[in-house]
């Protein structure tokens, strides 16, 4: 006998066909379309950001999760999560950060290529979280510049997903030279890294 | 025959007589202490006699009394007689001031670790060690954290509102 199922049981119709990324503004005549480079390059960028997760204890439960199918972290061009840095967008910093683990969370860091950015998930990478005491960092921002930060301990799947889409937002109305800047290099000054 | 405390307990007061003191069973467990300069012979003998046979350290730790003055600092040594499956916890103490205890590393390697952990959190200067310097702790760390001197939070961090958290 078929168990009586009662939820999703009708098939449900898909708003479309099919799932695009809006364009960019611009102007578009027979044969040609005309934006700003920026924004071309911001809408690559942002659709397809690796993110490098820096798992070090619960949240990173939780991160799984975020990456399995239920709540699927590639829906918005992230399945790519990779593992050396140098090939990485994103640095997610995902759980307690010790003292002793600061130094290879910034050579980490280090080593990601411009551009960069960084989320910092949960209580403890974003203040230290429970654990204010002599062994652990009080928040990841003491040794590297965080975007974006995501409280709860742990958040919640779709609190990372609004942090992710907060990157995204970020990530796609950066201006191209902002890494060049004056403002860029003294922030980085604060946190002696040239 | 077993090795019960009481053989234990006489064999100790054969070679060692009233230097030991502060005899104790908690638990069923013989508890004793000595003068901290009397650490290495008391191991040694508990290591060499063919009766006793303690040859396992099983644990070395330090214990802070901020009260007890010109004592402050505890180190205890629990002791594993593998044959017999007896265990004994051995004491010294030693004053917060020059906190000097001779190394039990030569007679036990497992000491080794063990002395650096304790000297990390609680600052136990062992005399003779042989690479006697922070094990789990940050080395830039300036304090030994597990002394009882220190309130519970950082002291350094500036972020957190102290109204915010119900502290004055």
């Amino acid at each position: 006998m078929a168990r009586p199922v009662q939820y999703n049981i009708t098939d449900k119709p898909l708003e479309k066909p099919y799932s695009i990324v809006q364009g960019p503004e611009g102007y578009m005549g027979e044969g040609f379309f005309a934006s700003k480079l920026s924004d071309v390059v911001g809408l690559a960028r942002k659709n397809s950001i690796w993110p490098l997760p820096f798992a070090t204890s619960c949240c990173g439960i939780e991160f799984m999760a975020l990456m399995a199918s239920h709540y699927d972290l590639a829906r918005f061009g992230s399945e790519r999560v990779s593992f050396t840095p140098r090939q990485c967008d994103l640095l997610m910093v995902i759980g307690t950060i010790a003292k002793k683990m600061a130094p290879v969370v910034k050579q980490v860091y280090l080593q990601m290529a411009e551009p960069r950015w960084v989320l910092a998930m949960g209580a403890c990478a974003s203040s230290g979280g429970i654990f204010d005491t002599y062994s652990v960092l009080q928040g990841i921002d003491q040794i590297i510049p965080v975007d974006v930060y995501v409280p709860g301990c742990p958040p919640r799947p779709e609190a990372v997903i609004d942090g992710f889409l907060r990157v995204q937002e970020l990530v796609g109305s950066e201006n191209l030279r902002r890494r060049n800047s004056p403002k860029y290099k003294e922030l980085m000054e604060t946190y002696g890294i040239q | 025959m077993a090795l019960t405390n009481e053989i234990i307990r006489s064999r100790l007061m054969e070679k060692f007589g009233e230097q030991l003191t502060g005899w104790e069973e908690p638990y069923g467990m013989l508890t004793f202490t000595s003068d901290k300069d009397l650490n290495l012979k008391v191991l040694q003998f508990l290591y060499d006699d063919v009766e006793l046979g303690f040859r396992f350290m099983t644990d070395l730790c330090a214990v802070h009394y901020p009260n007890e003055e010109g004592k402050e600092l505890a180190v205890v040594y629990h002791l594993h007689n593998m044959r017999e499956n007896v265990r004994i916890r051995y004491k010294i103490f030693t004053g917060i001031e020059k906190p000097d205890v001779y190394t039990a590393s030569a007679l036990f390697s497992a000491a080794n670790w063990m002395e650096r952990e304790t000297y990390d959190f609680f600052g136990v200067n062992f005399v003779g060690h042989p690479n006697l310097k922070r094990i789990l702790n940050v080395e830039e760390m300036e304090y030994f954290p597990l002394r009882k001197e220190y309130p519970l939070e950082d002291q350094k961090r500036t972020d957190k509102d102290d109204e915010m958290f119900g502290r004055d």
